[in-house]
């Protein structure tokens, strides 16, 4: 017969659990680092040059090249772009004359904070509009609330966030046209447009999983006999129903950081945030290889990090999980 | 073994004219039809039929867990109220409380985020005023009670962590929580071994026997019905074709649908015969039904009196009611030959 | 990302089991078939040339003459819109074309033949999954270069891993299936095994998925177009049509808002199409 778990194996376990995924990643990390070295060093434009600018003549740029370790051999050459990154050296910007692990820690919390904001805003939007819809289906409401989250499911964030800045901003003045605000409290404000509309999509994802999970919880047995041991309707839901509805939404959503960090570049751009999305895409531009190198490292390592969290939030919400 | 136990103010529960109605897209489904059956104090009650005869869905209206469109009419008398007119409020008060239900998968009828623990103290919660010290002992005393060993570690396991046998014990005990004067089993061991399905019936008969507690038993298996119930009911297509004291019923059915279930159990008396289904098949009960008794396109007894329209039911003995025409001249089991 | 999992019925017998589509397929079909027509017949419908400059009907608001409008160089909005159709229909088809065709065909291998190329094919899944899309198109384009061209180039490269994904999860759930292993006992070859019974089971999400994702791809593309990576202006594509209008979204918001709408209506209708598909293709329990 088996015997249920004390409460102190299953923490050993999950540090266990916790460990084994970071070794994991490593593979995994060391492939980006090289995928990434390999981009960098695919980008049209001589680097050397850039930096140069004018005062272009072979000697300067043999010289360049020198400086910069260019005239090694490549394997050598990423080997000490390993050993730089260890260390915590992502280069310096060349257009911001920054190093670059500063241009990170000053902007990826902005980036970050806008993704999460945007992240609850969306529950908020999806979880009451699931509930709602999965409970009343096939009337008015449910089909209303689907109608508007599948427009959000095809509205493009650029043109979600230029109608809002638009109309918000701009005509009623209700909310500031773009940047961040001088506090932490204040960024509440002035971040909700862009969480505004980089939440929606996402809601709209989330809400359609969810109404479905909670249609096939409906159906689910333990719902009859919670009901029928006179337990009150919103106990049942909440403790029966969304407790385990959610669980895949949660898992969901989880993984959707990624992509609502990807969204997040266009959002900042339209407002003007300072955050590590609109850092990338200037950067591109100006050809500022060594940003784009140490940004698509840290997107990595962060994401990375938001799958492990969910995966772990996976497994204590769901007790079937096994963590060893 | 005795007749319907009635307390001095008369049966527990009495179930008067019980119908039930599914809208579906194909039109209404009569679930339930006229059915109407008593249960005692301390009695055993068993429904016996097929799969489609209505049995499960008369537990599940007893207690209002039908979901809409559902209609449901007649008579569920608890005491002095009749439960189909009562409050949401007071039934849930009832649910849970005053009856209990348990089901036959304990796999998915429990709920697999919660421990067993928290299952049976949302339950003590709703219905009992205790302390949470207090409510823990009743609940590893419960846990105990159906048999669990080491009830107080048992209490933070949750559902996936128990083997099946013993998931069915914790499902009971969470429907024992607030001391339910009746408890309402759906297959309960439908889907457990038969060794298992011994230990739970067993289980049963000892809590009843200790609390006091009446059953209904729904079953499709009439041995399970001999085993435990001290009357039985039988239901076919809906209606309730047959009502009896257990033994008598084995004895000698009144009625041909329970004549063939009796025949098609395998006996271990006298020589090794093969097994006699009834032939044919339950009947669609979303079309309309032909006149008649429902039974009569399967029958091996029909005369077309029987198909003229639906026999009622009658008083046929002592505590035995029949919706036979032929009761009376039904052979003996023992008598039917190979 | 998550696929409907086939049930295990040989051959083709299981799709289209009952045909009632539900009426959002409909509308999302009429949708798209309309997109389609203005795509490919857009002198039929635009009533203006959709470049030609005309400087004495700059920022017009919506009218009888303009039914969309006028932008700052005096071109009717609604033409551009109507031309524009056919940018961004193309970039519905050549964003996914690859990704299908390439990431069914390896999605099947990879789930039939298992082994280390199934090995180093999760290497590569985990790696595409830990990048925003966006920002590895948008890397993969700067590296390239902007246009349209790179942009499909870009966009495939990055796109195929996820049809992969579900055509191999596919694959392996009817590898188990009861009629594969009764087909094997039969002594079929493995050849008739993948073709004629997984394969059509397990191809079909990956076709749903397909209308979505050509949803997906106009979004991309047009998003790719608003920042400046894809489509060029003065091409009419929808996205670089609401760029340029994003500095007189007070004075003459029309320039924006139609194209914008517009857009978003061809991704509702796509959308429809690839959950009525899926809706209509599922196995009903």
């Amino acid at each position: 017969m088996p015997t249920p778990r004390a409460p102190e194996d299953a923490s050993v376990n999950r540090l266990q659990y916790i460990v084994t995924r970071l070794l994991q990643m490593i593979p995994t990390m060391l492939v980006i680092m090289i995928l990434v070295f390999a981009l960098v060093r695919l980008l049209p434009g001589d680097p050397a040059v850039a930096i140069l600018g004018d005062r272009v003549t072979p000697q300067a740029i043999a010289r360049v090249h020198k400086e910069l370790g260019l005239d090694k051999p490549i394997p050598l050459q990423f080997w000490y772009f390993l050993e730089r990154v260890v260390q915590g050296n992502l280069g310096t910007s060349v257009n911001l004359k920054v190093p670059v692990i500063q241009l990170i820690a000053d902007r990826m919390p902005i980036t970050l904070g806008l993704t999460l904001y945007a992240g609850m805003l969306a529950l908020l939007m999806s979880v009451p509009a699931a509930v709602l819809s999965a409970l009343r289906r096939g009337t008015w409401i449910d089909n209303l609330i689907r109608a508007i989250f599948q427009v959000g499911l095809s509205l493009p964030v650029f043109y979600l966030s230029l109608q809002l800045l638009t109309v918000f901003g701009a005509r009623l003045r209700w909310f500031p046209v773009g940047g961040v605000g001088p506090t932490l409290t204040s960024d509440l404000y002035y971040l909700f447009l862009p969480a505004l509309s980089l939440g929606f999509y996402l809601a709209a994802i989330l809400m359609r999983n969810l109404r479905s999970s909670i249609l096939e919880v409906l159906d689910a047995e333990y719902v009859d006999f919670a009901r029928s041991k006179g337990i009150r309707p919103r106990l049942v839901l909440l403790r029966h129903i969304l407790r385990n509805a959610l669980i895949s939404t949660v898992t969901l959503f989880g993984l959707s950081i990624g992509q609502l960090m990807g969204g997040a570049v266009i959002t900042e751009t339209v407002f003007a945030i300072p955050g590590v999305g609109r850092l990338m895409v200037t950067s591109i531009f100006g050809r500022d290889y060594a940003v784009v190198q140490g940004l698509t490292l840290a997107f990595a390592i962060v994401i990375m990090v938001v799958f492990l969290l969910t995966d772990l939030v996976y497994s204590v919400l769901d007790p079937r999980t096994k963590v060893a | 073994m005795s007749p319907v136990r009635t307390t001095s103010a008369g049966p527990l529960l009495s179930v008067r004219h019980l119908e039930t109605t599914f809208h579906t897209q194909r039109g209404p489904l009569h679930a339930v039809r006229d059915v109407s059956f008593d249960v005692g104090a301390g009695e055993v009650l068993g429904i016996v039929g097929e799969s489609g005869s209505g049995k499960s869905v008369t537990l599940r209206s007893i207690l209002r867990l039908l979901r809409p469109p559902t209609k449901v009419t007649g008579e569920v008398r608890w005491g002095d109220e009749n439960l189909l007119d009562v409050s949401a409020r007071r039934m849930r008060q009832v649910t849970g409380g005053e009856i209990s239900m348990i089901f036959q998968e304990p796999a998915t009828a429990l709920n697999p985020v919660l421990t067993v623990g928290e299952q049976i103290l949302e339950s003590l919660r709703e219905h009992e005023r205790l302390s949470a010290a207090a409510a823990t002992d009743r609940a590893a005393e419960l846990l105990d009670l159906v048999g669990i060993p080491s009830p107080r570690e048992r209490l933070k396991a949750y559902p996936h962590e128990f083997s099946g046998g013993m998931r069915q014990r914790a499902m009971i005990a969470i429907a024992l929580a607030s001391s339910p004067r009746l408890l309402l089993a759906d297959e309960p061991t439908t889907a457990l071994d038969v060794t298992i399905q011994d230990q739970i019936l067993k289980l049963l008969l000892r809590l009843r026997e200790q609390l006091g507690m009446s059953v209904i038993l729904v079953t499709h298996d009439l041995g399970v019905v001999a085993q435990t119930c001290d009357r039985v009911t039988v239901m076919y297509a809906g209606r309730l074709v047959e009502t009896a004291p257990v033994r008598a019923l084995f004895t000698q059915p009144r009625h041909a649908y329970t004549l063939g279930l009796r025949l098609s159990l395998p006996s271990s008396v006298g020589r090794r015969q093969p097994l006699k289904p009834i032939p044919g098949a339950p009947p669609d009960l979303r079309a309309l039904l032909p006149p008649g008794c429902p039974f009569a396109p399967r029958c091996g007894f029909v005369t077309d009196a029987c198909r003229a329209e639906e026999p009622k039911r009658r008083r046929v003995d002592e505590d035995h009611t029949s919706a036979c025409i032929h009761h009376d001249t039904l052979p003996a089991p023992s008598e039917v030959a190979a | 990302m998550a696929a409907p999992s086939a049930a295990a019925r040989p051959g083709r017998s299981r799709r289209l089991a009952s045909f009632r589509p539900k009426p959002t397929l409909l509308i999302g079909a009429a949708i798209v078939l309309v997109m389609i027509a203005m795509a490919l017949f857009p002198q039929l419908i635009a009533p203006y040339n959709p470049t030609t400059f005309d400087y004495n009907a700059i920022l017009q608001a919506p009218s009888a003459q303009h039914w969309f409008g006028t932008d700052n160089f005096g071109r009717d909005v609604l033409s551009r819109v109507v031309y524009g159709s056919r940018i961004d229909m193309q970039i519905a088809l050549f964003t996914t074309l690859f990704p299908v065709l390439f990431g069914t065909l390896m999605g099947a291998l990879t789930g039939y033949l298992r082994g280390w190329l199934d090995a180093l094919f999760g290497r590569i899944v985990d790696v595409v999954m830990v990048f925003p899309f966006l920002i590895l198109v948008i890397a993969i384009v700067a590296m390239l270069g902007p246009g349209l061209t790179n942009m499909y180039l870009a966009v495939s490269v990055v796109n195929w891993v996820y049809y992969a994904r579900l055509v191999r999860g596919e694959t392996l759930v009817q590898n188990q299936s009861e009629y594969v292993q009764a087909a094997r006992v039969m002594g079929y070859s493995p050849s008739r095994i993948i073709f004629r019974h997984i394969f059509p089971n397990a191809v079909t999400p990956a076709i749903v998925y397909w209308m979505t994702d050509m949803s997906l791809g106009i979004l991309l593309g047009a998003s790719l177009g608003y920042l400046g990576l894809g489509a060029q202006p003065p091409t009419a594509e929808w996205g670089v049509m609401v760029a340029d209008g994003k500095n007189f979204m007070v004075t003459a918001p029309w320039i924006s808002t139609y194209p914008g709408l517009v857009l978003t209506l061809a991704g509702v209708g796509f959308s429809l199409v690839g959950d009525g598909l899926a809706d209509l293709l599922r196995p009903k329990r």
